[in-house]
């Protein structure tokens, strides 16, 4: 604990009656948020913890009860001592009010159980029904809410009101004005997070349409969070929708490795398909949020490209054991100082941490990792798109301005200093080598996902995994330790890169690492790393760790 | 256009604010006005602290003429003394409620009555900037206003040192946005503040703490405000011995529908029965029909039945409360006694309906014109709304179902007391009470036992061009 630790403000708490019984919650806590601790969930469409309460949905409607007052303004007190309440007569929305002293809540009295059913049916009579092809079938809050206070009859004798459906509103979204609810989430989010205020509400009544500004598109870099926000199918992902259906996805836990932000990630994949990926809440990192570049990053796993077999020498060598045997052998017949590492920003610190050790085996001094730097934004996307920067300095792999080691190693290789490079999930071309000094290698080890300019040079093709394809962890720009979590297993032979790398090491070596599992490699580099002392993928735990302050970026 | 006949008030109107209304040779030049006393009320009032202005209107017990009737003293009292922020003053001249029709005739004829009222107020409030919000349909009304205002800053009333007295005041008219809700007190906030009219939530968007630019704010009708300029003539203890405890001063009831001489008329507050005022003042309904129905205060008041009885509260002889039973045309035009009697004063717009209407038609016409209104802000209202009224069109097309009748009482139950504004009693209140009250005419319409057939644009000839 850092020594300017000071003690913690005093936090208020108000006694408050939910259903019942008493429980205390600290000033300025959501009569809807306090339900929630208290175990009775409230009914929601519109209230979204990280966004303003416009209260327009009226599901969350609870009994309130004011505590009722003695003519001398003191609260009165029932046989308990606890205080009395004057009911309200009429239901009251629980999203748009803090508990306060003396509160009584009921949430699921008959009044609230009948202006839900009401609230419910108004919601569905002008609603398509269509679940059977709504993309939100499954995850969707009518249908949940329907369990509860839905009606096996409809009333409804009426034609519906017609609205716009296939809306393209944005690249990337696709509208149902039909099933749309009007909660309005994803217009608050549009203006309240993604500072862009380009949707709103055209025509009046039933006949609002949630619509764009007629001179844009919905294209902001943080579009797709309002499909996640929309509680219906209404906004659907152009990318996502009649893909899959949610219920076969099998949801991973990870981070998006788009850049050194680590927005914390649900990864969802099917018979090794990942078809989406979702932000996951994480108010120490992304809230809950992510940016649709990161978000839509994972298509690369999927690319016709990708390599999928060890190749040496031009030829396919689907014998790992041989391919790597080759690689050790061809690299040892250099001198330390003719081989050079690269190494990405984007590996793990578990591969990294053996990158340092194939470098030490070797002998190699030079190395570092390549910088990738791009227009960021105030809101998650950073500038440094490796998101692992902060891991590369921390294990030594990247000098302290990254990439400044890099000019060197091309002069190297340029005047033949250097024979032989390890490239390891870069291309080499992006570290400023040309093609052509590439070819003037005798020996190159790369690994990589999809062919590029170094693989296409590379006379050791090692190919590897993607980040929904490992296990691992990272640093963030702000210093906290998160991790990766598998959700499909690599396509063809192409290896786990951490895998790849101790049977390097112990083909140069000839020696067994004896790490038979990620754990393992995990376990040695935080006993060889103070920052990490102690720590395993386990105690990171879903919304990881902060690591003691370092000079990230 | 020809100018409007003048009409002539009733012997048995007592006029205040509409003093100048229908006035011989009045013109609504600010000359015209100081010729009658104009501007003497706020010269007095500069004279006075604002706190006591703000003392003479609670003493007055004014109740807002918009259609609430909240105590207008009590509203004010609402702006703590000392308040940092900005505090707004406007003018709600968005007069749309059906059946209602007083505020365009200041406006049109005595515009200088307002803008001193507004003038007057806002040295009560310390209030700087006011805006007067007129409907979007009141084209020559905002003009005439605009005339107005600019005449009463040539004359300094208004603008920088008002009176020599160093208060500084400007007031802006603001044209409406041409819909219904824009009358509800926040809705006109955010319409003010150049957004979609949609009402906020309250708590906590009290206009009194967080109004226009999250200020604390005064929303005040048309007639509220002129009455203000009254009360600082005559004292609030005076204004209050007109009409009756809690049911002070005058107000003007607009009269429109099967009568024989509708039309506006200032009345004292409680002098008269409803009975009155249409037989009397209007003249009765129409030869050879018979009364059917009365809405009392507007569209959005519940309607009354000819033959209801009701029994209320009086005070006997000795000064307790003795129970009396009443006809509908007994009601006395008071805020307490017609909501007693179970429907509201409102906005004074009184509308008559003899045997010749159809009971169904007319509430069809009312739901026509909410469902067109409804701003769908929130579900209850949105939906139910269109609901509603695309029943009534059913049943008035021929359609309607058994279960019509109560669909529509169980539809505005839903909404009522379940919406973030006044909008969804507005709306549903006709219906629960032309539905109470006139089952018979409903039952008559909804005699069919079975679903209406498929309109025929959804049949499956037409979906699949015809069949195969």
């Amino acid at each position: 604990m850092s020594n300017e630790a000071t003690t913690p403000k005093p936090v208020e708490l108000v006694n408050v009656q939910i259903d019942g019984v008493w429980h205390q919650f600290p000033k300025g806590t959501r009569i809807i948020e306090a339900c929630s601790q208290a175990g009775k969930f409230i009914p929601r469409y519109c209230y979204h913890p990280k966004l303003s309460s416009p209260g327009n949905c009226r599901m969350c409607m609870v009994e309130l009860g004011m505590p009722k007052m003695t003519p001398d303004r003191k609260p009165e007190l029932g046989p308990d001592g606890k205080p009395l309440h004057n009911w309200i007569p009429r239901p009251q929305i629980s999203c748009a009010q803090d508990v306060s002293e003396g509160l009584g809540v009921r949430t699921a009295s008959p009044m609230v159980e009948e202006a839900r059913k009401g609230v419910l049916e108004f919601l569905l009579i002008n609603h398509p029904l269509d679940c059977p092809i709504c993309d939100q079938a499954g995850e969707c809050r009518l249908q949940e809410f329907s369990y509860d206070y839905g009606q096996a009859k409809t009333r409804f004798l009426e034609e519906k009101v017609k609205k716009p459906k296939r809306v393209e509103i944005g690249p990337r979204i696709t509208l149902d004005d039909e099933r749309c609810i009007l909660c309005t989430r994803c217009i608050r989010f549009m203006r309240e997070v993604a500072k862009d205020d380009v949707i709103g509400i055209v025509e009046r009544g039933s006949y609002n349409s949630i619509a764009c500004h007629p001179d844009r598109k919905l294209d902001s870099n943080y579009s797709l969070n309002t499909v996640d926000l929309c509680p219906v199918g209404a906004l659907t992902s152009t990318d996502f929708r009649f893909k899959m259906r949610v219920w076969f996805l099998k949801e991973t836990k990870s981070i998006c490795t788009s850049c050194a932000t680590g927005c914390n990630t649900v990864i969802g994949a099917r018979e090794n398909i990942v078809y989406r990926q979702t932000p996951r809440e994480n108010n120490d990192v992304n809230q809950a949020w992510m940016c649709d570049y990161g978000r839509l990053n994972f298509h690369a796993l999927h690319s016709p490209e990708r390599l999928l077999s060890p190749v040496v020498n031009g030829k396919e060598q689907p014998d790992w054991k041989a391919a790597l045997a080759s690689a050790a052998a061809a690299l040892k017949a250099f001198a330390p100082e003719q081989i050079a590492v690269i190494t990405s920003g984007k590996m793990t610190n578990e591969e990294l941490f053996l990158a340092a050790q194939l470098a030490k085996t070797l002998g190699v001094s030079k190395h570092d990792i390549v910088p990738h730097a791009d227009a960021g934004d105030d809101i998650l996307l950073s500038t440094d798109r490796n998101p692992n920067t902060a891991g590369a300095k921390l294990l030594g792999l990247s000098a302290s301005t990254p990439g400044a080691n890099l000019p060197a190693i091309a002069e190297g290789v340029r005047n033949g200093a250097i024979k032989a490079l390890v490239v390891l999930g870069e291309d080499a071309t992006e570290a400023g080598l040309t093609a052509a000094d590439l070819a003037k290698l005798t020996v190159l080890v790369t690994t990589a996902i999809l062919p590029n300019a170094t693989t296409a040079a590379a006379s050791h093709l090692l190919p590897s995994a993607g980040f929904a394809e490992k296990r691992g962890s990272m640093i963030n720009k702000n210093g906290r330790l998160q991790r990766l979590n598998r959700a499909i297993q690599s396509p063809g032979l192409a290896r786990d890169d951490w895998e790849i790398l101790v049977g390097l090491i112990e083909a140069v070596t000839d020696s067994s690492l004896g790490f038979a599992a990620i754990e393992d490699v995990v376990k040695a580099m935080t006993a060889a790393t103070p920052a990490l002392a102690g720590l395993s993928l386990s105690k990171i735990g879903d919304l990881g760790v902060q690591l003691e302050p370092i000079s990230a970026r | 256009m020809p100018a409007p006949a003048r009409r002539i008030p009733h012997p048995r109107e007592k006029r205040v604010v509409f003093a100048n209304v229908d006035r011989e040779g009045y013109t609504p030049d600010i000359a015209c006005y100081l010729r009658h006393g104009g501007y003497e009320d706020l010269k007095k009032a500069v004279t006075m602290a604002p706190a006591d202005i703000v003392n003479e209107v609670k003493a007055s017990a004014l109740r807002g003429r918009g259609g609430a009737g909240f105590p207008c003293g009590v509203k004010w009292g609402f702006i703590r003394p000392g308040e940092t922020k900005p505090v707004y003053l406007i003018c709600n001249a968005d007069e749309s409620e059906p059946g209602t029709f007083k505020d365009r005739y200041i406006i049109h004829q005595d515009p200088h009555q307002l803008i001193e009222g507004m003038i007057i107020s806002a040295f009560a409030l310390n209030v700087h900037l006011a805006y007067l919000y007129i409907r979007g349909e009141f084209p020559l009304g905002a003009k005439i206003l605009e005339k107005a205002i600019a005449e009463a800053k040539a004359n300094g009333f208004l603008g920088k040192n008002i009176l020599g007295t160093g208060f500084d005041l400007e007031i802006y008219v603001h044209r409406g946005a041409g819909a219904y809700i824009c009358g509800e007190e926040t809705g006109l906030i955010e319409s003010l503040e150049g957004k979609r009219a949609y009402p906020r939530i309250k708590p906590p968007y009290f206009p009194a703490v967080l109004g226009l630019y999250q200020c604390p704010t005064i929303v005040n009708n048309v007639e509220t405000l002129c009455h203000v300029k009254h009360i600082v003539r005559m004292g609030g203890a005076e204004f209050a011995k007109i009409g009756t405890p809690n049911n002070t001063g005058t107000r003007i009831v607009g009269v429109s529908g099967d009568v024989v001489r509708p039309g506006y008329f200032e009345i004292e507050v409680g002098s008269m029965t409803l009975g009155e005022l249409i037989n009397d003042l209007c003249g009765g309904v129409k030869p050879g029909r018979k009364l059917k129905a009365i809405i009392p205060g507007g569209s959005s008041a519940k309607v009354f039945r000819a033959d209801e009885r009701f029994t209320i509260k009086v005070k006997g002889a000795d000064g307790a409360l003795v129970e009396k039973e009443i006809g509908v045309l007994d009601i006395p035009m008071d805020f307490d006694t017609m909501a007693a009697c179970g429907s509201m004063a409102g906005s004074g717009g009184v509308i008559v309906m003899d045997d010749s209407r159809d009971m169904v038609e007319c509430l069809n016409n009312l739901n026509h014109f909410y469902a067109h209104e409804s701003c769908g802000q929130c579900t209850p209202c949105r939906e139910g709304s269109l609901w509603m009224k695309k029943i009534t069109d059913r049943m008035l097309a021929g359609g309607g179902v058994e279960s019509d009748p109560a669909t529509l009482a169980s539809v505005s139950n839903n909404i009522a007391g379940k919406t973030i504004c006044a909008f969804g009693e507005a709306c549903s209140w006709p219906v629960m009470s032309f539905v109470a009250k006139f089952p018979e005419e409903f039952a008559a319409r909804a005699k069919k036992q079975v679903p209406p057939p498929t309109p025929p644009e959804f049949l499956s000839e037409a979906l699949t061009g015809g069949g195969h």
